[in-house]
This record gives structure tokens, sequence and C-alpha cells, in this order.
């Protein structure tokens, strides 16, 4: 009975979706306010619908009803129960059920948020967003229902794949889908603008904190997705170019991009229609990650078993969105305008300048994605391309961007002076030489590469700091406190400091872990030892152990470092009997400075395994630099003269609760 | 400096850093481009010697021999074979009769594997692999190790 309120509720959501997508834009075309009115409600009505018929899926999960054939398919009894409620978006119908719950969610959250909205604008936006859950509902309910039955229900499921059984099952899905669909928003609002013909500062400041939000989901997501995989896959790297990683990275350029575009448009009205091209740009590259991993057009950790009508189906719909919304652009953005201008040496050239190389980055991994499903679709043949490609093109792509992140800043708008600059940065490029010069010293490592590294990542942070000083100095005859002035810094401006310093974190630590890790495969027999950079590992053999749903075999190794006890690792290789399949859980001693990673090859004969053994400095730095973007992001969204508007829109309406 | 002159000196560093960009592209594709070949493409000389290229079939039941770090298999797409050399650790869905995608390397007949993919199921066959199979075969056997695979 679960599963067919379910089915039922999706079918009334497409009803729900067909009157928002219709009925308030063509309100806001007639100035019907009746009409427009119907956008808020609508909107919630729908997240009600979608997310009744995503807790009827969890029930059928949780409940273990295998006669639903997606249940049958992707879990099983003995599975836990919290990997029983990740297993809803562990095949593709549940997936695309959770893309189209966080696709109704954003649109609530945008009913909900912004009610200072023009009446015709915000009734544009939703409609929009109406139009975009049409087409997932549409699909869903055709190609992938979650909620078909099986006649003949088995005793048992198949199981979750056990490479899924994992607490990063649980959050990096949702997190990446909550970025992806959120990019949703920025595109709704750049379309409705092109439809109501009004692009002007202020629809860059509504529209700035919501691609922010959204862009701080996609970068959780996609660090959580690589510490995910560099914990679970068993090899110790942290990226590898993957074709579906790809497919989350482009959004993520993109998004980069428009944030600081949006910067230019908010301030200057400058860039407009780039501004509107970058928010189309944005969304259409995640609708193409939706269509690359989910149409099985890749062979990836991430695709699941396909069917052609699906792929189709995707296809058709990115290729309507995309050439709608462009179509919608070429004819309407000459009437946006281009703003106001600024001289060639400004903080606004250096913004382009930024957009232009991360525009380049996006399209170089784009032509590394495609090209080979390209050549393949055409009969030409099977290529890959592999990681060098990806390291060759994008490290030459990304040093002047990370040199524009500590120019960017110190520039004035509209006009800025060479000199000037010169005079202000030329310590912090001399501090960052000689730091990075020294590090490398210490470290006894001299490469050309990683002191290039260094050298950028302590370049951004000499620079944050020389524009931190500025901040802080007094300059006038009034002569403040030092905390008074550091309170006087906008949020946004330290939500960008932060953030920009994350960069800085990030390029340390993968420049350390580039330059200095040491990964070795070793055959240990018990009672061994193996030293790594300084660490000696010792094998203690190898035990059976139960698991809830599997048997693990559990090695020991104790680590010592001169003689002292470090730490004692226990990597596991798991047997599930369900699937028949074996999984390799690494150890990992995680460390400020070092990662001691070990997990466990095969057995050899008697009781030696083959073990790997890995210490990865600073690795956790990535990951680290990655968090601190995102909190960077969170200072710039929550900015006063954002929640400024909401408040003062709150206490009108509790106003009116109180009259 | 003139708006219009300004405007060109932008329009002319954009083309540059595009410019640029492409030819970084461009050079880095060519240079890392890695081709698939079937074994019987290898066993027909087709495969390149000196480069690195990737290499699919199924593993050849028996074929396996283990001494300590150092891995050697033969890969097969049921009419011709070519044997494989591996070091290190292989994926743990790796197993006799089972498809298989490897990288690396001819050298004198023997295929010196850096990479042995890893398929993510026991239902999964790499595209590769399968792709070898069906063009051995002309479909028939394929499409039985398909049904096989996916029981």
């Amino acid at each position: 009975m679960i599963p067919e309120l379910g089915h039922f509720a999706l079918w009334l959501a497409l009803g729900v979706a067909v009157a928002l997508a219709s009925v308030p834009m063509l309100g806001a075309a007639r100035g019907r306010a009746d009409w427009m009115a119907i956008a808020r409600p609508a909107a919630g009505l729908q997240f009600a619908l979608v997310a009744f018929a995503f807790g009827c899926l969890i029930a059928a999960f949780v409940g273990n009803d295998f006669s639903v054939f997606y249940v049958a398919a992707n879990s099983n009894t003995s599975l836990p129960t919290h990997y029983r409620v990740a297993a809803v978006w562990g095949g593709h119908e549940g997936s695309m059920l959770l893309w189209l719950l966080m696709l109704t969610g954003w649109a609530f959250a945008v009913a909900r948020f912004s009610r200072h909205l023009p009446a015709p604008v915000l009734a544009r936006i939703l409609s929009v967003m109406g139009v975009l859950s049409v087409g997932f509902l549409l699909f869903l309910l055709l190609t992938s229902n979650p909620f078909d039955r099986l006649p003949n229900p088995p005793l048992d499921g198949r199981d979750l794949n056990p490479l899924l059984q994992d607490p990063g099952m649980v959050f990096h899905p949702p997190m990446l889908y909550m970025g992806y669909v959120g990019l949703s928003v920025a595109f709704s609002f750049a379309v409705a603008a092109l439809i109501g013909g009004n692009l002007d500062t202020t629809w860059a400041r509504w529209t700035r904190p919501w691609t922010t939000v959204a862009w701080i989901f996609l970068t959780i997501g996609i660090a959580m997705g690589s510490g995910w995989a560099y914990y679970e896959l068993g090899w110790g790297g942290w990226w590898f170019w993957d074709p579906v990683e790809n497919a989350s990275f482009m959004p993520w350029l993109v998004a980069t991009a428009l944030i600081h575009s949006l910067a230019v448009t908010e301030k200057r009205g400058s860039f407009k229609s780039w501004t509107v091209l970058l928010a189309i740009l944005a969304f259409s590259l995640s609708l193409l990650g939706t269509f690359l991993v989910r149409s099985g057009v890749l062979s990836s950790v991430h695709a699941f078993a396909t069917d052609p009508k699906r792929g189709l189906f995707i296809l058709a719909f990115l290729v309507f969105v995309i050439g709608a919304s462009l179509a919608l652009y070429a004819w309407r953005a000459p009437k946006v305008g281009l703003g106001a201008r600024f001289e060639w040496v400004s903080r606004e050239t250096f913004l382009l300048a930024n957009n232009v190389l991360l525009m380049a980055a996006c399209g170089a991994v784009l032509l590394g994605t495609l090209y080979p499903l390209l050549l393949d679709a055409l009969g030409m043949g099977k290529i890959s391309v592999g990681p060098p490609y990806f390291d060759t093109v994008f490290v030459p792509l990304m040093a002047p961007l990370i040199f524009l992140i500590g120019v960017g800043p110190l520039a004035r708008w509209k006009h800025a002076e060479l000199p000037q600059l010169w005079r202000r940065l030329r310590w912090a490029l001399g501090a960052a030489i000689v730091a990075s010069l020294l590090t490398n010293w210490l470290r006894g490592h001299l490469g050309i590469v990683s002191t290039l590294g260094l050298a950028m990542a302590f370049w951004i942070v000499a620079a944050l700091g020389v524009d931190l000083l500025d901040r802080l100095r007094p300059n006038g005859i009034v002569r403040t406190g030092l905390l008074h002035r550091a309170r006087q810094i906008p949020r946004a401006m330290v939500g960008m400091m932060v953030a920009h310093l994350g960069i800085a974190v990030f390029i340390f630590g993968v420049t350390l872990v580039k330059s200095g890790e040491v990964e070795r495969d070793v055959k240990m027999d018990v009672g061994d030892t193996t030293e790594v950079l300084g660490y000696t590992f010792t094998f203690r053999g190898v035990e059976s152990l139960p698991g809830p749903n599997y048997r693990a075999a559990q090695g020991t190794l104790e680590v010592t470092r001169e003689g002292k006890p470090v730490t004692t690792l226990r990597p596991e290789k798991r047997n599930f009997p369900v699937t028949g399949s074996t999984m390799t859980e690494a150890a990992i001693d995680a460390g400020f400075s070092r990662d001691l990673y070990v997990s466990l090859g095969e057995p050899l004969a008697g009781k030696a395994w083959i073990v790997r053994v890995y210490v990865k400095p600073f690795i956790d730095w990535i990951w680290g630099g990655c968090l601190m973007m995102a909190f960077g992001g969170f200072l710039a969204a929550t900015d006063r003269r954002y929640r400024a508007k909401v408040r003062a829109t709150q206490g009108a309406t509790d106003a009116k609760v109180i009259a | 400096m003139k708006p219009r002159h300004k405007r060109l000196a932008i329009a002319g560093g954009i083309v540059c850093a595009v410019g640029i960009a492409v030819a970084l592209v461009l050079n880095a594709f060519q240079s890392n481009l890695v081709f698939f070949y079937s074994p019987t493409q290898v066993a027909e000389h087709e495969a390149p010697a000196g480069r690195s290229f990737r290499l699919g079939g199924l593993v050849e039941s028996g074929t396996v021999k283990r001494d300590g770090v150092h891995v050697s298999f033969i890969v097969t797409d049921t009419s011709k074979s070519v044997p494989v050399r591996y070091e290190g650790i292989l994926p743990d869905l790796f197993k006799e009769g089972k498809g298989v995608v490897a990288q690396g390397q001819l050298q004198d007949g023997v295929f010196v594997a850096r990479e042995v993919l890893a398929k993510h199921d026991e239902n999964y066959m790499p595209p590769e692999a399968a792709e070898a199979l069906k063009r051995a075969q002309q479909g028939k056997l394929a499409n039985t190790m398909a049904k096989e695979g996916a029981r």
C-alpha cells in the first residue's frame, strides 16, 4: 500500500508542477496578481508531495518490502538500518527521486525566503523551477519509477553494493545533489530575468546568496566524495580525474566563476550578460553531469545498470533546457546591456581574467571528458584520457589564477594603479618565495614543481596578510581600536579571505602530498617490519572477525617511530556473502602533518599477506582547505546586507501577526 | 587609453589566453591519449610498441600466478591471448574468468601493466572488455558472458 501512495503522490506532484510551470508565468505576462499568487503555495505543495513520496520509499526500505523491485535490487534484511535508508539513493531510481526532492526543496526555499521579491519576478522564478520539476517528474514516472512492484517478490533482497556501505554514502550524495540542484536557483533567476527583461544590480544581489549556498554544498559534496574515495577504494588516491568526478568538478568551476562575476554585477553593474550566461552554463553542466552519470555512457564507480530509454530522455531534456535557455539568452541578452565601464587595470579586469581562466579550465576538463565518448559514439575506436592530461593542462591554467587571487582583492574597482599595486605586493611576493624555499630546504626536498606549488600557497597567504593589514591600520586622525577596525570589515569580505586562505591550505596539502608521499606494496609475514619515512610498521598477522552482514579478515600492524609506539592499525578485507564480493577497508591514522595509511592486499602462502603501506604528508590539508572554502562561502552568504532584507520582511509579518 | 583601445586590449588578452590554453590542451591531449586494443589486435601487431595502451578481455582461468608482489596472468578474448605481468596489489574484483582492463606497455611480447583497472561490482563487465569479446566472437559468446555476468 505504502509504495502505491508514494507513486500516487508523484503523479499529484506532476499535476502541481504543471500548474506551477504555467499559471504564474502567464500571470506575470498578463499582470494577473491572482495567477502569480499561486506560485508560492504550489511550490510548497509540490515539495510536500515529493517529500511524502520520498518518505514512502524510505519506509519501503526500512520495512524490507521486497515486493518493490527497487528495494529488492538494492537492500537486504541483514543490511543495518542506517544503510537501508542510504540505500534509497544507492541506485538509479532512488537517486533521481533524491534529485527531485532537492529540486522541489530549493523551489520551496526560494518561495519561503524570497517574499521581498516583486511578485512577477518571484512568479517567473518559481515557474522556471516548475518547468524543471515537470521534466524530472516525467523522467521518473515514465522511465524510472522507484515504486514498481515485482509479481513474485523474492524472500530477500540483492543487497546494496558493499562499496556503498559506508558513512560516506549517507552524506556524500545528498550534499553533492544539494549543490548540483542548487545551481538551478541561479539558473531560474537568470532565465526569469531574461524573460522579464529586468536585469539590474538588485537582481545580482538576490542571486548571490543562493548561488553561494549552492556552491558551498557542491564544494563540500566534492570534498566528501574525494575523501570517501581516499579511504574506501583502498589505494590511497584522492582525485582520479574520473569522468564522474569531472562531471561534478565542471559545474563547480563555472559556479566559482559565477560567484565572482556576480560580485562585479552587484557592485559595479558590469558583466551583466556574461553573468547570466554563466548562470545558465553552470546548471547546464550539472544537467550534463546527470546525463553522463545516469545514462551509463561512462564506465565508472558511479554508473548504474542502464536502459537506453533513460539516457535518451535525459539527453532530450538536456537539449531542451540548454537549447531553450541559450536561445532565450541570444534573443534577450542584447537588451541587457554591458553595464558600467572600467579601466583596464582594475578589479573588474582581474575578475574577468579569473572568469576566463576558470572557463578555460572547465573547457579543458570538458574536452578530456567528452572526447572519448564522442569517438566511441562515432565508432572511431575506444580511447581514454588519463590523469596526466588533466594534470599537465590544469596546473598551468591555475597558476595565473592563483597569482590573481593575491592581486585582485587589493585592486580598486574601476581604476587601479599598477605601481601602487606593486608597492603593496612586492613584500608579499618576496616573502612567498623565501618561505617556499625555506620550507623545502627544511624538509630536504628541492624540486622546482614543489617549490612553485609552495610559493603559490604562501603568495596567497602573504597577499591576504597585506590586505588585512591595510584594513586594520588606522589611517586618519581618529585612531580607533584594532578590535573595532576588525569588526568594521564586512562579513562577506572576511568570507572571501577565509575561502582564499582555504585555497592556500589546499595547494599546500596537494604540493606536499604529491612531492612527499611514499607508497609501498610489500610482502609481509607475521613479525616482518617495513620502514617508511621514519615510521616502522610491524605486521602482527590476520584474524577472522564477524561483522553485521560480512566476515572480515582483520590485520594488525603496529607502528613505531624511533622506538616509541605511535599507533596500531587494523585494516580489513571484508567478504559479503549476499553479493559474494570482497571489499578492502583501509586503516588510517590521520594526523595534522601526515596520514599513515595501511590496507590489505592479498593473502599469500602461509600467513603472509601483501600489504599496502603509505605515508601521506599533509594530505588532510586538502580537505581542510575545501572545508575552509565552504566556510568562507557560508560567511559570505550570511552577510548582513542579505540578512537585513529577511529580517525586515520577517518583522513586517510579525507585526501583522500581532496586529 | 580610449575605451575602444581598452576593449581591444581586453579582447586581445582573452584571445591570447584562450590561444595558450588551446595549445596547452591539444599538446597534452596528444601525448596522453590512451588507445584500447583487444588481444586479437595485439596478436596482429596493431598495438603500438613503446607507447602505453589499454588491453581488455577475460582473465584466463588457471593462469594467475603470484610470487610476492609480482603477478602474471593471461588476458584472452577467446580467440587470441596476451600474457600480462603486473607488480602490486590487484583490485578486489579481479578474478579468473572475469573481465579485466589493464593499462601498460608491450615488452618482448609480454604486456607489462602499470595499472589494472577495478570493476566495481560482480555484475559489471568493463565495456572495453565486453567490446573485445564481442569483436572476437561476433556477439554470440559475449551475450552468454553478459548473461552469466548478470546472474
